[in-house]
């Protein structure tokens, strides 16, 4: 059997919009409530953000007194004081910055981690191997709520509470069971031929996984990536157990949910804060969309 | 950012990665000094080694020692056996938590797949499918302590003489000369408030996964269907719904497991006040807004794990049968 042109699978990102090949209905009059309903939905969907984003250029005075929506209206009044307020003052680059240094090493150290053992799950035979699977497919539904006090425990006695190794160390623990559960399907849906004619020519496991596996999955190592990267930079829970509430370590979310208590109604610089900490994921997550929603569909659609 | 700082996520970054690739070779070069048939039995265990020690370090053994936590006393040093689940339960504002979840459970599980599935269906027929489903779905970046006071700002009430600033209070007011109310405050309203904030994050989620279940159903069958002359609620009920029935499973149990754990929210837009306390701020509470009571809160974990037994079981089930199939 031929392996020349291995269809690695579904390595092409799925598209949002898949078509389905037939032609589009026309517009018609009576198609028209569905419309209405459908782009209502949307307006509603999208006035939250709008009314964050719009607010977070008004002056404060302004937006303790109108809502967002007369900023349409004469006289315009916008400023970029509160994004200047809040970046000086309540010390949000620095954790603008804690936020990057906790989810990149713990978006980096997980994957690698995980992809050697999808592997060995996906590819090699050993006794244990469907016994250790189905752990870590239980372990997905597992509440974290269940884990902290131990591992906060664990973490005193070796001083790395408060510390971003600390937490680097805790996102991979809990990123790994769904890492490699996504991996290992990926990995696993490749062609056995693929396998065997490498095995032919000689290539150990170190070879297919370098020269053969890693090359093939990088969409499927993109989505996890995007995924592992919005989990750990949205996080607030396992940031505000583990890093305590020193404001020199704290991530974005936990500024900001400190801001939130403590601000009461200066909702000015509370959404100046909000926007900052959502311009990067909606960046990540526009640029990247379409591996971000592959990963998604990937476990869910079959079965 | 400083110098140091760098060099430190550099490290991380760059260094664990090279360190893991070095084990990996390295032990593989060990592994080929051993007879030829034994090497198949030590190989893997160096590839899934890392792994599994992390995971029962930070999952298996934590839960464990949770189970046991949750049998002593708080000093540790007594066992009280069901004490502080007796205790917990025995509790009135742990049985509006556990009340609260069980809204969070229904209400929540329902909102994002019944919106997920009109916004999948709907937007399936019309020529700007693209734009709607991302902006639907784009709320998925947004963290929800963000997402807490994108919504806190919808839901800011002022008094009915004052002017409203709150996006709902200036509809209620204005649109339907109600008098405004206050939506996190009343009792009322402020589960049911908490609990659409986030199903606005998470109904891109079940939009996007039903759609793509969708776009699977084969046009000939629902057409042969209209053909047959059956109407198109027939099509939606009798095919689509039953068609799409796994899917929504599926999704359904993330919501679940979401449900029981939500936290953020809560925490960012009441912190549990006014009724709105749930299981997994409750335990949070437990152990650092009254003293580290770790007895009750790990009481109050353990309860939150029996609750996701069934989705467990469930999910071990689906793939056992995935599998079987494959």
């Amino acid at each position: 059997m031929s392996v020349a042109p291995v269809a690695a699978p579904t390595a092409a990102p799925t598209p949002l919009v898949v078509e389905r090949g037939e032609p589009r209905r026309p517009f018609t009059l009576g198609s028209l409530p569905l419309h209405l309903v459908l782009i209502l939905l949307t307006v509603i969907w999208v006035v939250p953000t709008l009314g964050l984003l719009v607010s977070s250029f008004r002056p404060g005075f302004l937006t303790a007194r109108t809502g967002w929506w007369t900023a349409f209206a004469p006289p315009f009044q916008f400023t970029l004081q509160n994004y200047r307020d809040v970046l000086d003052s309540y010390n949000l680059l620095g954790s603008f910055i804690n936020s990057l240094t906790i989810a990149i090493p713990a978006t980096v150290i997980p994957i690698a981690i995980a992809a050697f053992a999808a592997y060995a799950f996906a590819w090699m035979k050993f006794p244990a191997r469907n016994i250790l699977f189905l752990a870590l497919i239980g372990l997905l539904a597992v509440p974290l709520q269940v884990t902290l006090i131990p591992v906060l425990s664990m973490f005193k006695n070796f001083g790395l509470n408060g510390s971003f190794l600390g937490i680097w160390l805790a996102h991979t623990g809990y990123g790994l069971p769904f890492s490699i559960y996504l991996l290992r399907n990926f990995f696993g849906a490749l062609p056995n031929d693929l396998f065997e004619s490498a095995a032919i020519d000689g290539a150990g496991p170190l070879t297919m996984f370098f020269r053969l596996v890693l090359p093939l999955s990088v969409p499927a190592l993109a989505s996890l990536a995007i995924f592992q990267f919005l989990w750990t930079w949205n996080d607030l829970l396992v940031a505000l157990v583990y890093l305590g509430g020193d404001p020199a370590v704290a991530p974005m979310t936990v500024t900001i949910a400190n801001l939130v208590n403590s601000l009461g109604q200066g909702y000015e610089l509370l959404t100046a804060a909000a926007f900052l900490s959502m311009a990067l994921p909606l960046v990540v997550f526009l640029a990247l969309q379409r591996y971000f929603v592959r990963g998604m569909t990937a476990g869910a659609v079959k079965g | 950012m400083d110098i140091v700082r760098i060099t430190f996520l550099l490290g991380a970054v760059i260094g664990v990665p090279a360190v893991l690739v070095a084990y990996i070779v390295g032990a593989d070069r060990l592994i080929r000094l051993l007879p030829a048939r034994l090497q198949p039995a030590f190989r893997p265990w160096v590839w899934v080694g890392p792994a599994l020690i992390l995971v029962g370090l930070f999952l298996v053994y934590p839960v464990v020692a949770t189970l046991w936590i949750s049998v002593l006393s708080t000093d540790g040093h007594q066992f009280v056996g069901l004490g502080n689940y007796a205790t917990v339960l025995g509790d009135n504002s742990v049985l509006i938590a556990i009340r609260n979840n069980i809204y969070w459970l229904v209400l929540y599980t329902g909102l994002v797949l019944v919106f997920g599935l009109i916004l999948a269906v709907l937007a399936d027929r019309v020529p700007y499918e693209g734009p709607v489903k991302s902006l639907i779905f784009m709320p998925m970046a947004i963290s929800f302590v963000a997402a807490g006071v994108i919504w806190k700002f919808m839901y800011s009430y002022q008094p009915a003489i004052a002017t409203q600033t709150g996006t709902l209070n200036a509809v209620v007011t204005s649109v339907f000369r109600q008098q405004p109310i206050a939506w996190l405050i009343d009792h009322r309203t402020n589960n049911l408030a908490l609990i659409i904030a986030a199903a606005w994050i998470w109904t891109g989620f079940a939009m996007v996964i039903t759609s793509a279940a969708l776009k699977g159903i084969p046009g000939e069958l629902l057409e042969a269907a209209r053909v047959d002359g059956a109407t198109e609620t027939q099509v939606f009920f009798r095919m689509i719904i039953p068609l799409l029935a796994p899917t929504l499973t599926v999704i359904g149990t993330t919501l679940v497991i979401f449900a029981l754990k939500a936290f953020d929210i809560v925490y960012v837009m009441t912190n549990g006040n006014y009724d709105t306390d749930v299981m997994a701020r409750r335990m949070y509470g437990e152990l650092f807004n009254y003293g580290f009571r770790v007895g009750r809160a790990s009481a109050i974990a353990v309860l939150l794990l029996i609750a996701v037994i069934p989705v467990l079981i469930f999910n071990l089930r689906r793939f056992q049968f995935q599998e079987s199939i494959r």
